[in-house]
C-alpha cells in the first residue's frame, strides 16, 4: 500500500507543512484565475472571418393578409350541440412547453372569438399534455380519441410525437391538423386523418440553404444536426439544398451541453455560416460556446430554434442568429396580435397563428354542420379557403399546397421577421 | 425502440465511419478540451471515491451535490449582475465575483452533502441496514433532490452565465489554448494535490484512511468514525462545489435540474476507471475519460459517440484490470 491510498500505513503528519502547502496552492489558484481574467477581450484569432457575409438584412414591418380570410367568428348563426369539443394535444409542460403555449393560446383565441359570435354554438376546448415527448404522447392521444365528444384536434406540435401517435388517430378516424410538425416523412404513413398546417422540411431545408448562400452570401456552411426525427430530416433536406456550399457536418445529441469538439471542427473548416438542425435547448448553448470561441460568422437555425428562450440562454451571442420558419409572423397582423395579447398577455409566438388558423378550419366545419368525426374529416379533406396566415388546401396526403417559409433574425434582443425566403 | 434505432440509420449509409483524418486535424484541440473536461470529472470523481473508501457506498446523490453547487454559482453570479453576455468589469471585480461564487458553490454543495449524509445514510447506519439498502437510498436521494430542484426551478436550463471571455494564452501545434482551459486544469490539479496531501499527511486524513481500512479497529484506536464520515462527505462536497464553478465557467448554460446526472455517471466511471477508493486514480481516470470521449467522438464522426466510446473503453479496461488502472486501495475489501 502506498501512502496516498486510503490506508492506515502511516507517515507522521506535519501539520505546519500541510498548512503552508495549502496556503501556497490557494494563492496560486487565485493568481491563475486573475491572470486569465486580465485580458477580458474577445478572443478572435483562429475563427473564420465571416466578413464577406451580408448580415444586415432589413427587418420586415408589415405583411399582407388574405382579404377573404375565413375568421373563427363566422356568420354568427351557427348552431351545435353544447357537447361539441375540439382538443389540443401537445406540450403544456416540459422543456418545449413554450411552443405548446404559443399554439394553444392561438386555438383558445379562435374558440373564444367563435363562441362570442355564435351564441347557438358553444364549442368546448380540451387540452392534453404530451410534454412534447414521443414516449409520453400515446397515453394522452389514446385518452382523447376515446372521448366521443372530441371531433377535431389541433396537434401534435412535434414530429417525433406525431410519428408515434398518427396510427391512433387513424384507427379512431379523428381528424388532426398539426400546426408545427415539419418532418416530411410524416405524410408517407398512409394516414387519412393527418393534415399539416404549414410547409414541411422538404420546403424549409432548401429554403434555408438558399437563404444562407444567396441572401447571407455564405460560401462555406457547416451543418450540425441533433438526433431527433426533426433534426435528422431537416438536416438531410438542407444538406441536399446546400450542395457544394456544405463545408462539413456533425451530429450532436439531445441534452448535450458541451460542443467543443464540434466547434473545433467548424473553426478548422473555416466555415462562415453554421446551420443547426435541431431545437433551441441545444442550439442556444451551442451558439453561445461557438461565439465564445471566436466564431464571427452567422448562426442559422430552423423553427425549432426560433424561440425567445434562445436569446435568453445565449445572451449577446444570439446577435449573429438567423432563423428559418415555415411560420407566418402573426405579430405583424395587427387584429390578430392585439386580440392575442389581450388573451395571453404576451406577443404572439412561433406557431400561434398556425394554431389559430388550424382551429378556424375546424370551427368553420362545425359551423357548416359537420358535427361528427366522419363529417369533419370530410370537411378538412375538401377545404379550400384562405386563413389569416395563408391559403389552406391540402393534397391527398395531407400536405399543404402553397406553403411559405419566412426568415427571422435577432435584433435588439428580439426575434423579428425579415420576410419570405427561398423563393 | 428497435424500430426507431433502425429508422434512424439510413439503409444506404455506413453508420460507423472512422475518420482518422479529422482526428489528426483536431487532435490537439480535442486533447485540450478533453483535459479540461477530465479535470472537472476528476474533481467530482473524488467525491465518489472518498465516500466509497470510507463507507463502501456508491453515493449516487453526489451528482446532485454537484448540481447544487452549480445553483450556488448561478444564484451568486446572477445576484451580482452577471448574465449571458460577457460582463463589462475590470479583472479585479470579476475575480472577486468569481471567488464569491466559488464560496457559495462550496457552501451549497458541502451543505447538500452534509444533509444527504445526515438524513439519508446516518439513520441507516444506526440501524445496521444491509448494503443494498444504502444503494437504493442513494438512488432515491438523487431523485428526490433532482425533482425538488425541478419543482422549484422548472424544466428549462437557467440562462447562461458568462464569467469572462476566454482569451488565447499560447498556441501549441496550431491550436489555441485559452485562459479558461488553463484555469480549469491547473486549479483542479492543484486542488487534487491538496486533497491527496491532506489525506496523506493530516490527522483527519489519517483518520479517513483508518476508517477505510477497518472501521471497528479505527474506533478502538480512538478515531471518531461518525466525525470522519461527515468530514469525508464534506470534503467531497467542497470538491464538487469547485467542480461546479469550473463547469459553469465552461458550460454557461449547464445549470439545469438534471444537469448533474450524466456528469455524475461519468465521474463515477472515472473513479472506477482509475481504481475506486484511490485518490490519484480519480485524477487519472477523470483525465483519461475526458480524453477518450473527445478522441472517440472525432474519430467516429460525431459527438453522439462520446459516451459510447468512453464506456466501451471503461468496460475494456475493467476486463483487463478489474480493480481499475491504479488499483483500489480499500483496506477492507476482503471483508
Amino acid at each position: 500500500m502506498r501512502a496516498w491510498m486510503l490506508t492506515t500505513e502511516g507517515d507522521l503528519m506535519n501539520r505546519k507543512k500541510v498548512m503552508t502547502a495549502l496556503a501556497t496552492a490557494a494563492t496560486l489558484t487565485l493568481l491563475m484565475t486573475s491572470c486569465a481574467n486580465q485580458a477580458a477581450t474577445p478572443g478572435a484569432t483562429s475563427a473564420a472571418a465571416g466578413g464577406g457575409l451580408n448580415l444586415d438584412i432589413p427587418v420586415l414591418t408589415s405583411i399582407e393578409t388574405p382579404k377573404d380570410a375565413v375568421l373563427p367568428a363566422g356568420d354568427g348563426k351557427a348552431t351545435c350541440e353544447s357537447t361539441t369539443t375540439l382538443a389540443y394535444i401537445g406540450a403544456e409542460t416540459g422543456a418545449n412547453a413554450q411552443l405548446g403555449i404559443n399554439i394553444f393560446n392561438g386555438i383558445q383565441l379562435a374558440i373564444n372569438q367563435h363562441n362570442e359570435a355564435n351564441p347557438g354554438c358553444q364549442v368546448a376546448f380540451k387540452k392534453f399534455d404530451t410534454e412534447g415527448d414521443p414516449t409520453k404522447a400515446t397515453g394522452p392521444v389514446t385518452q382523447a380519441t376515446k372521448e366521443e365528444n372530441i371531433i377535431g384536434v389541433v396537434g401534435l406540435p412535434f414530429s417525433g410525437e406525431s410519428k408515434a401517435t398518427g396510427n391512433i388517430f387513424e384507427q379512431q378516424k379523428l381528424v388532426h391538423i398539426t400546426p408545427s410538425a415539419t418532418n416530411p416523412a410524416l405524410v408517407d404513413n398512409g394516414w387519412t386523418t393527418f393534415f399539416r398546417g404549414l410547409g414541411n422540411d422538404a420546403v424549409q431545408g432548401p429554403a434555408a440553404a438558399k437563404f444562407m448562400t444567396d441572401q447571407l452570401g455564405a460560401k462555406k456552411v457547416y451543418l450540425v444536426q441533433d438526433d431527433s426525427d426533426y433534426g435528422i430530416g431537416l438536416g438531410a433536406t438542407t444538406t441536399a439544398g446546400l450542395g457544394d456550399a456544405l463545408a462539413g457536418s456533425d451530429k450532436v445529441t439531445t441534452g448535450q451541453k458541451d460542443f467543443s469538439a464540434t466547434i473545433s471542427k467548424i473553426i478548422n473548416a473555416k466555415a462562415d455560416a453554421v446551420f443547426y438542425s435541431g431545437y433551441f435547448a441545444e442550439g442556444a448553448p451551442f451558439n453561445q460556446q461557438l461565439v465564445a470561441k471566436g466564431f464571427k460568422g452567422a448562426f442559422v437555425g430552423p423553427d425549432g430554434v426560433k424561440d425567445d428562450q434562445f436569446i435568453k440562454q445565449a445572451g449577446d451571442a444570439s446577435n449573429n442568429a438567423f432563423f428559418t420558419c415555415p411560420c407566418i409572423p402573426g405579430e405583424l397582423i395587427p387584429t390578430f396580435a392585439d386580440a392575442y395579447k389581450a388573451l395571453a398577455n404576451a406577443e404572439p409566438g412561433t406557431y400561434s397563428i398556425e394554431g389559430y388558423d388550424a382551429a378556424t378550419v375546424l370551427l368553420a366545419g362545425i359551423d357548416a354542420g359537420n358535427q361528427d368525426r366522419a363529417k369533419l374529416l370530410e370537411w378538412v379533406n375538401n377545404y379550400d379557403a384562405a386563413g389569416l396566415s395563408k391559403h389552406y388546401k391540402w393534397d391527398d396526403k395531407g400536405e399543404l399546397q402553397a406553403p411559405a417559409v419566412y426568415g427571422y433574425r435577432v435584433k435588439d434582443g428580439k426575434i423579428v421577421p425579415i420576410g419570405p425566403i427561398g423563393e | 425502440m428497435l424500430s426507431t434505432v433502425l429508422t434512424a440509420v439510413p439503409a444506404d449509409s455506413d453508420w460507423i465511419n472512422f475518420d482518422v483524418n479529422a482526428l489528426a486535424q483536431n487532435f490537439w484541440s480535442a486533447t485540450f478540451d478533453g483535459l479540461t473536461f477530465g479535470a472537472i470529472y476528476a474533481l467530482v470523481a473524488l467525491g465518489y471515491t472518498l465516500v466509497y473508501g470510507v463507507l463502501n457506498l456508491i453515493n449516487f446523490a453526489h451528482s446532485e451535490v454537484f448540481i447544487m453547487g452549480c445553483y450556488g454559482v448561478f444564484f451568486t453570479l446572477s445576484f451580482l449582475g452577471f448574465g449571458p453576455s460577457a460582463p463589462n468589469l475590470s479583472f479585479g471585480q470579476i475575480l472577486i465575483n468569481i471567488i464569491l461564487a466559488l464560496i457559495a458553490a462550496i457552501l451549497a454543495a458541502a451543505a447538500t452533502a452534509f444533509l444527504v449524509e445526515r438524513l439519508a445514510y446516518r439513520p441507516l447506519r444506526k440501524r445496521n441496514a444491509p448494503r443494498l439498502v444504502y444503494l437504493i437510498t442513494a438512488i432515491g436521494a438523487s431523485f428526490v433532490i433532482q425533482y425538488l430542484i425541478f419543482l422549484w426551478r422548472g424544466p428549462l436550463p437557467e440562462p447562461a452565465l458568462t464569467m469572462f471571455i476566454p482569451t488565447p494564452i499560447f498556441e501549441v501545434f496550431g491550436t489555441i489554448i485559452d485562459s479558461q482551459q488553463i484555469i480549469i486544469v491547473v486549479a483542479a490539479v492543484i486542488m487534487m494535490v491538496i486533497v491527496d496531501q491532506f489525506i496523506r499527511r493530516s490527522r483527519t486524513g489519517r483518520g479517513i484512511r483508518a476508517v477505510a481500512q477497518d472501521p471497528d479497529t479505527a474506533t478502538l484506536m480512538g478515531v471518531n468514525k461518525e466525525k470522519i464520515i461527515v468530514t469525508t462527505f464534506i470534503i467531497g462536497g467542497i470538491l464538487a462545489g469547485a467542480a461546479a464553478l469550473f463547469y459553469v465557467m465552461k458550460i454557461p448554460s449547464g445549470v439545469q435540474y438534471n444537469g448533474g446526472f450524466i456528469l455524475g455517471i461519468k465521474a463515477f466511471a472515472a473513479a472506477v476507471l482509475g481504481g475506486i477508493g484511490n485518490v490519484r486514480g480519480a485524477l487519472l481516470g477523470g483525465l483519461l475519460l475526458g480524453l477518450i470521449g473527445n478522441y472517440g467522438q472525432i474519430l467516429l464522426g460525431s459527438s453522439q459517440w462520446t459516451d459510447v466510446v468512453a464506456f466501451v473503453v471503461l468496460v475494456l479496461v475493467l476486463l483487463i484490470r478489474p480493480e481499475g488502472i491504479l488499483g483500489t486501495s480499500l483496506g477492507r475489501s476482503k471483508a
